[in-house]
């Protein structure tokens, strides 16, 4: 009995004279491949045009600053845990007298490197982070000759006091309140209890 | 011997066909990747220049910038020879081909030719056969087994080729009597494009144009998923230059072909009449045949690209099935069908 009706009886029979000369063949092959000149092509060129991202695209991290320009990560190491790809790496140091307005808090990252070749992009250590630092944007990795180039140090990661880099996409009521509630977390450990809410909004 | 105005006439001509051989070739690649793209939605290239319109001179570039390689097992001489005589035949065709009329300036007539030989065909054929041996030698010296296969099928499928387009000839020498092509292309002014007398022949002749430059779809002799690079895998920087550079014009050569021989030359119609009708000099007409001449060419040249980005390649023995069980009988009935319809016509001799 047949599932669909889609399926066809195949036959083998003898090719009639049309099908044996080809020609006939060859010029409907030829019509569809000459068509194709009055069809647009899809390409983006890319450096003087860019795709339009969707507003929860993940590209180059970026390590925000507060409102009053002082950097917020902690070096706590949570993102770093988080990384399944094992990218991030930092050390800690202590806030000296004088440097409240670089520091938010006591301690601080006085190294933190991002591999963007072993980063997946997976936006977990957006989400691990409980001082609303670091943060995956809609910039493009830049591609590079070495290697070396690839590692990301704070100098390239923390926004500029005066080029600030928008992450209000990303950063909406309701993914704060999602990351606060930890019930919701990807990253939970299974001593966690199971999420009772669904996911999402 | 002196230097008379016909010999340097002749000497300047030769150069400006030379070059216009190269230019044609050489944007017939651009063409070629411009009208892939195009067929198959894509941009082709738009980087160099306007349109892209620099990148055969990238192309250049790049290949002399390459890293000349002959291999230490190769018969460096012979290796070094293939690329050059293939180039060399290439070039060789266009010196029969009337790329147009006679220019009048002052007292003497230039014709547009640069030799007028009344074996033309012949002379065709016998350096396009010449042209396998550039192959054959460079495939044969590259000492690889790859080589030797592609330049094998290669020559196979040229000689097979041939016997059919030289009957498929046959039938329209019948017609002309004539082999010169200067008076193949007078004969169709008077008369009709020789197309319209026979379309079998112009079949036969346009398929075999196919196989004798190796263009998809009998392109067996470069076959990439079975032969690496066919002929030229061992080549590098401009030798393999060369053997692409000479396919290209190969098929320009063999687009010019067609329009002499099928499909009226530099004639086109009404001509005469259009020529009195807005008062063109003998001169003028003669350079906007040429121009319609090489308009000709480049749609002959558009039809291989065509072809060669719409059909896939065929099998082996579909290729010599297809010559000799086909296309050879074909051709042999053109002629007896030909030599028939003369007859009963009265046009015998």
């Amino acid at each position: 009995m047949p599932l669909t009706n889609r399926s066809k009886t195949v036959t083998v029979r003898e090719l009639t004279l049309a099908e044996r000369l080809y020609l006939p063949a060859i010029f409907k092959g030829m019509l569809i491949t000459i068509s194709h000149i009055f069809k647009r092509t899809p390409t983006i060129r890319y450096p003087e045009t860019k795709r339009e991202f969707a507003p929860v695209y993940r590209g180059q991290h970026v390590l925000k600053r507060d409102e009053d320009g002082a950097e917020r990560c902690t070096a706590c190491g949570l993102c770093a845990v988080a990384c399944p790809a094992e990218a991030i790496i930092m050390e800690s140091a202590e806030r000296k007298k004088g440097e409240e307005n670089l520091y938010r808090e006591e301690k601080y990252a006085s190294i933190y490197e991002i591999n963007m070749l072993r980063c997946i992009f997976c936006g977990l250590c957006e989400e691990a982070c409980p001082k609303e630092a670091i943060f995956l944007t809609d910039r493009i990795v830049p591609s590079s000759f070495t290697r070396g180039e690839e590692v990301f140090g704070k100098n390239i990661l923390v926004e500029p006091i005066d080029q600030r880099v928008d992450v209000s996409k990303r950063q909406t009521p309701e993914v704060l309140e999602f990351k606060h509630d930890k019930k919701h977390s990807h990253n939970r450990t299974f001593k966690d209890p199971k999420p009772t809410i669904s996911r999402g909004h | 011997m002196s230097l008379s105005p016909e010999l340097i006439y002749s000497i300047l001509l030769c150069v400006i066909i030379f070059t216009i051989s190269l230019a044609v070739a050489a944007y017939a690649t651009w063409g070629e990747r411009k009208f892939a793209a195009i067929l198959q939605d894509r941009v082709g290239p738009s980087r160099a220049g306007p349109f892209g319109l620099l990148q055969p001179l990238a192309d250049g570039v790049k290949m002399f910038m390459k890293e000349e390689m002959i291999p230490s097992k190769s018969n460096k001489w012979l290796f070094i020879l293939g690329p050059s005589l293939f180039m060399l035949t290439a070039c060789m065709v266009s010196v029969v081909i009337p790329w147009g009329g006679n220019l009048t300036i002052g007292e003497t007539t230039f014709p547009l030719q640069i030799t007028d030989i009344n074996i033309g065909i012949l002379y065709m054929f016998g350096v396009v056969s010449m042209g396998i041996y550039g192959i054959m030698i460079g495939g044969w010296a590259s000492n690889n087994k790859y080589s030797l296969l592609g330049a094998l099928r290669a020559s196979s499928q040229m000689i097979s080729y041939e016997i059919a387009m030289g009957l498929a000839i046959i039938a329209l020498v019948m017609l002309t009597g004539s082999l010169s092509l200067k008076e193949i292309v007078a004969q169709q002014d008077a008369g009709l494009a020789f197309v319209v007398y026979q379309p079998l022949g112009f079949l036969i002749f346009i398929i075999c144009s196919f196989a004798e430059t190796n263009r998809a779809p009998f392109d067996l002799a470069e076959c990439e998923s079975e032969l690496v690079g066919g002929y030229h895998t061992e080549y590098s920087s401009m030798k393999l230059g060369l053997f692409l550079f000479a396919e290209y014009i190969n098929m320009f050569i063999s687009s010019a072909v067609m329009a002499t021989l099928y499909f009226g030359g530099y004639n086109f119609p009404f001509q005469h009449e259009l020529a009195d009708a807005i008062g063109l000099s003998a001169n003028g007409l003669t350079i906007l045949q040429t121009v319609i001449f090489f308009g000709k060419v480049i749609g002959f040249i558009l039809l291989f690209m065509w072809v060669r980005w719409t059909l896939p390649r065929f099998r082996y023995d579909q290729l010599m099935n297809l010559g000799w069980k086909v296309l050879l009988p074909l051709a042999i009935a053109n002629i007896f069908i030909t030599g028939l319809v003369m007859y009963f016509l009265g046009k015998l001799d």
